[in-house]
């Protein structure tokens, strides 16, 4: 027997009476390799959508963050670049959550630092160049920069579930 | 009414299952903000990673009850909440963090964007959560929640429900979605109701009035499982559930 699966319903916009999460901190700052990942989320207009909620996800290392987005659509986190599985890139795994998404959609974040390793990964070679840059961060002095953009020429690419 | 505003409800259509659109024009903060591009599929074998466990120091032993805490009982009709968080084989997830949230028995939110001209309630702050203990199981003391006006079209209110997040064993597993009670007359008006096409699918959403869950002379009692996909491998438990 298969049960029928509970279907997801927006987050809506005040998710954060329930879901403000003490920290931000995928690992705590100051940890070795702890880096600030910050960066926007867009809606199809460039309009920063200040109602939003983003998870980070280290799989690998079963943690996970949370961070609101500010009033002109800023989330932020302290991330740390986890190990990368089965010889490909490493990433984070981010659900975005937002008023008008009628499920979580979901991307990744992988980083800078790893051109050959990106260049190598099954997931990220199997988009084109456009959609590639949409999932690499961009070092920025000490910060990683990472914007979420929903729809239009700049959208990121989301993965189904 | 203009024809911008009118409420649309699409047709019944169980081809939909239990997935919703990533668009929906009855819905319209979908318009700008729902993936305008076709999501991309990954490869199976990278696909589901084990999710956060979550340890008894995740929750305190008075966040699942939502009329504590303030210096008086908050307004509204109590109720418990409580029911199963399984996945699709039937299996129980224990130990996983649900979250709820929710308005006010007046209909309005605690929140400095919802101006709806309903009372505030200085006694019910609308947050809570829980783990799940061995048999999945999840239990929350609450008021029933008002419905309120949203201005998505003309007129338009919800039923009332209450927001739940949840977790899971693995990434793939993680929900957000919203309870509903039995019988509420505004489900045929609520586009974000009708999101979910398949009927049956959508009836996955209202939960039970249940005598038994009902303490007499205390609160009212509403069952409500919640039904996670399969998970791939990171949602194998650890220990078989049936030793």
């Amino acid at each position: 027997m298969t049960l029928g699966q509970t279907p997801s319903q927006t987050v809506g916009p005040f998710y954060a009476i329930g879901l403000t999460w003490p920290s931000n901190e995928l690992v705590a700052a100051g940890t070795s390799g702890a880096v600030e990942l910050t960066g926007l989320l867009l809606d199809g207009r460039g309009e920063p959508m200040a109602d939003g909620m983003v998870e980070v996800w280290d799989s690998a290392g079963g943690r996970w963050a949370r961070s609101g987005t500010a009033p002109e659509g800023r989330f932020s986190f302290v991330v740390v670049k986890p190990d990368a599985a089965n010889g490909g890139a490493p990433w984070l795994d981010v659900y975005v959550f937002a008023r008008g998404l009628l499920r979580h959609q979901r991307t990744r974040i992988y980083f800078p630092d790893e051109p050959e390793a990106n260049a190598a990964d099954p997931v990220l070679s199997a988009l084109d160049e456009r959609e590639r840059q949409t999932l690499v961060a961009r070092q920025q002095r000490a910060s990683l920069l990472f914007d979420i953009t929903m729809q239009g020429e700049a959208a990121t690419v989301f993965f189904a579930h | 009414m203009s024809i911008d505003d009118s409420p649309i409800v699409l047709p019944d259509d169980p081809s939909f299952g239990p997935e919703v659109q990533v668009d929906y024009p009855g819905y319209r903060s979908t318009r700008w903000r729902a993936p305008d591009r076709p999501l991309v599929t990954l490869p199976e074998e990278l696909h589901d990673p084990a999710g956060p466990v979550f340890g008894d120091g995740a929750v305190g032993e008075l966040d699942h009850d939502l009329t504590a805490g303030h210096a008086g009982d908050p307004l509204g009709e109590r109720i418990v909440v409580t029911g199963r968080v399984l996945d699709v084989d039937g299996r129980p997830l224990r130990s996983t963090l649900v979250e709820i949230w929710q308005a006010n028995a007046g209909g309005r939110y605690r929140h400095e964007v919802d101006q709806h001209p309903a009372p505030l309630d200085p006694n019910f702050l609308g947050a809570g959560r829980c783990l799940t203990d061995d048999d999945g199981r999840y239990r929350f003391v609450t008021v029933k929640p008002g419905s309120y006006p949203w201005g998505n079209h003309e007129n338009a209110w919800r039923p009332a429900h209450i927001h739940f997040s949840v977790f899971g064993r693995a990434f793939t597993q993680r929900v957000v979605t919203q309870m509903y009670f039995p019988g509420d007359p505004l489900f045929e008006f609520d586009p974000i109701f009708h999101s979910v096409r398949d009927p049956k699918a959508r009836a996955l959403l209202v939960s039970r009035f249940d005598l038994a869950t009902t303490t007499p002379e205390w609160a009212l009692g509403y069952q409500w499982d919640i039904v996670l996909g399969r998970g791939g491998a990171g949602a194998t438990p650890f220990e078989e559930d049936d030793a």
